[in-house]
């Protein structure tokens, strides 16, 4: 018995850490959703989200990260495409990936200065005529941001299932007589949707929560779930509130797993 | 499939590299800057870098985010590893599952929320938000990243070597030490070097989990950026170019040579 005991005295402080930083969290957020902002045990909380206020938030935050996913998939999955066909793609990869390093914030910060009113981006639209604009602090600047940061999250999982694609399939598809458009779209897209999956998931969730971007490139002009949660919590001190819009942040998180974790038995 | 780039896909190619490290190496270049603007460069100075080097409260910041980053990975990767053995051992594969899933909650999960959630629960816990709360949020988010990093050492490993061990008359403690913890080493070093990096990135759960009068990189970063543009940054945003390099470089040895699995994803 004392074995056995001492055995398992070495996995206490992992099984620790799960309980109080894994499954406590969780319920404590579930808990507080259902404080009002005195204290009081209520379901006002929940109320309040189903007022077209919160739920406007809800599906603008949704369309963001959609058109950030739907942007970042189509610059992604061509890159991911020609990084297998290059000679050192390992090395190109690292290369592309070397920018995801870099600290977010620092990424954001140099796009202050590249959108800025006078930034070189207003320069180049003045230098070919078009003149300068507003870009910082509108939605453009927000999704392209966003989509900048999260590229290289998008390209890894593509370049992966793309790297082990078999090539005598894409041999065989060519023999049967299919099309370089036929070929992509009845073999190797097929064949790759799991890693289009993941990276859409490592893309879209992220997507619905970041408030740092928001705060700093789109001017306060979007606000994401991610954004609604820090505003409640570290603000307007309503946490409340902002457990509530974490309980919904968690469910839809949960469901985007789902929808994009169906594995399948490759090749 | 044709092997041959075509002039376009290379000039696509040329393009996305371009847009990835304008923006970066834009910051590095005002750095050098005379004047005080991210748009007009008046000349080469090291005066933003002069002045960094001259900004205590920066200094201590520095310090802070690396005594963190240092003792967060050390800890989360004594944790980990001692995870990745519970899991292993695991005999039923439910068990294993479960675990597993339990183990992967703390990456998946938003910032926010992971930053939200451990608010709450450092406030009901009582402990006073600052360095140990800071500490103990980067040790916890952590640990899973080492688990996942020490797993797939320990799965490659002939469960005959140990029989083997255990055949010779070696000890639990000694199969442990002798046998499985040098065939996991790579694993660790790999774990433990993400820890620190992970740590030392944080923006979102730092945000929220620190007080009044604690600091790390990343939160000093944001609210400087949100005042507006200042050079000091730009500086900084230097420095801390050449030290992830660094950092990759020494990734890329590290698993270049003990073939851990493949390249790291960073989360945000």
């Amino acid at each position: 018995m004392e074995n056995k005991l001492t055995r398992n005295l070495y996995m206490l402080p992992y099984f620790l850490w799960i309980v109080l930083f894994v499954i406590a969290p969780i319920f404590l957020v579930l808990y507080y959703s259902f404080f009002d902002i005195e204290g009081n045990v209520s379901l006002v909380n929940y109320q309040k989200f189903f007022t077209p206020v919160y739920l406007k938030m809800t599906l603008s935050s949704f369309w963001y990260a959609f058109l950030i996913t739907a942007f970042s998939l189509l610059v992604a999955y061509p890159t991911a495409y020609l990084l297998t066909k290059t000679k050192h793609k390992q090395l190109w990869l690292l290369l592309i990936i070397v920018p995801s390093w870099i600290n977010l914030l620092l990424k954001a910060y140099a796009f202050l200065g590249i959108f800025g009113t006078y930034g070189v981006a207003n320069s180049f639209l003045k230098l070919i005529g078009i003149g300068a604009q507003q870009i910082l602090f509108t939605d453009f600047s927000f999704v392209f941001v966003s989509v900048y940061i999260f590229i290289p999250f998008m390209i890894l999982p593509i370049f992966n299932s793309l790297n082990e694609l078999n090539p005598t399939l894409l041999d065989a598809a060519n023999d049967l007589g299919a099309s370089k458009w036929t070929t992509f779209r009845r073999v190797i897209f097929p064949l790759t949707i799991d890693g289009v999956k993941s990276g859409c998931q490592v893309v879209f969730i992220p997507a619905l929560s970041l408030f740092m971007l928001t705060r700093l490139i789109a001017g306060n002009r979007v606000i994401t779930l991610g954004t609604a949660i820090e505003q409640q919590f570290l603000v307007t001190r309503d946490w409340g509130m902002g457990s509530t819009i974490a309980v919904f942040l968690i469910i839809i998180m949960v469901f985007t797993m789902i929808v994009t974790n169906t594995r399948k038995r490759g090749v | 499939m044709d092997k041959k780039i075509t002039p376009l896909s290379k000039l696509f190619l040329l393009i996305i590299f371009f847009i990835l490290y304008a923006p970066i190496f834009f910051l590095v270049i005002f750095s050098f800057n005379s004047g005080d603007t991210m748009y007009d460069f008046k000349g080469f100075s090291l005066d933003w870098y002069r002045e960094l080097f001259q900004d205590t409260r920066l200094l201590i910041i520095v310090l802070n985010t690396i005594v963190v980053a240092l003792l967060s990975a050390l800890i989360s990767t004594i944790i980990g590893v001692l995870g990745a053995l519970a899991i292993h051992q695991a005999k039923k594969r439910q068990t294993k599952n479960s675990l597993l899933s339990l183990n992967n909650v703390l990456i998946v999960s938003p910032d926010v929320i992971i930053g939200a959630s451990f608010l709450i629960l450092f406030t009901m816990a009582g402990i006073k938000l600052g360095f140990y709360s800071v500490l103990l949020s980067h040790i916890a988010f952590s640990i899973p990243i080492v688990v996942l990093m020490v797993l797939p050492k320990l799965m490659e490993m002939s469960p005959t070597l140990i029989d083997a061990a255990r055949d010779l008359g070696a000890s639990r403690w000694n199969v442990l030490t002798k046998v499985i913890i040098p065939f996991i080493t790579p694993g660790i070093f790999a774990g433990f070097f993400m820890a620190l990096t992970y740590s030392f990135d944080d923006f979102a759960v730092t945000f929220f989990v620190t007080g009044n009068g604690f600091s790390t990189l990343s939160v000093e970063i944001y609210s400087l950026a949100r005042r507006g543009i200042s050079l000091n940054i730009n500086a900084l945003s230097a420095l801390l170019f050449l030290f992830t390099t660094l950092l990759v470089v020494i990734y890329y040895f590290i698993t270049q040579r003990n073939k851990v699995n493949g390249m790291g994803v960073r989360k945000r």
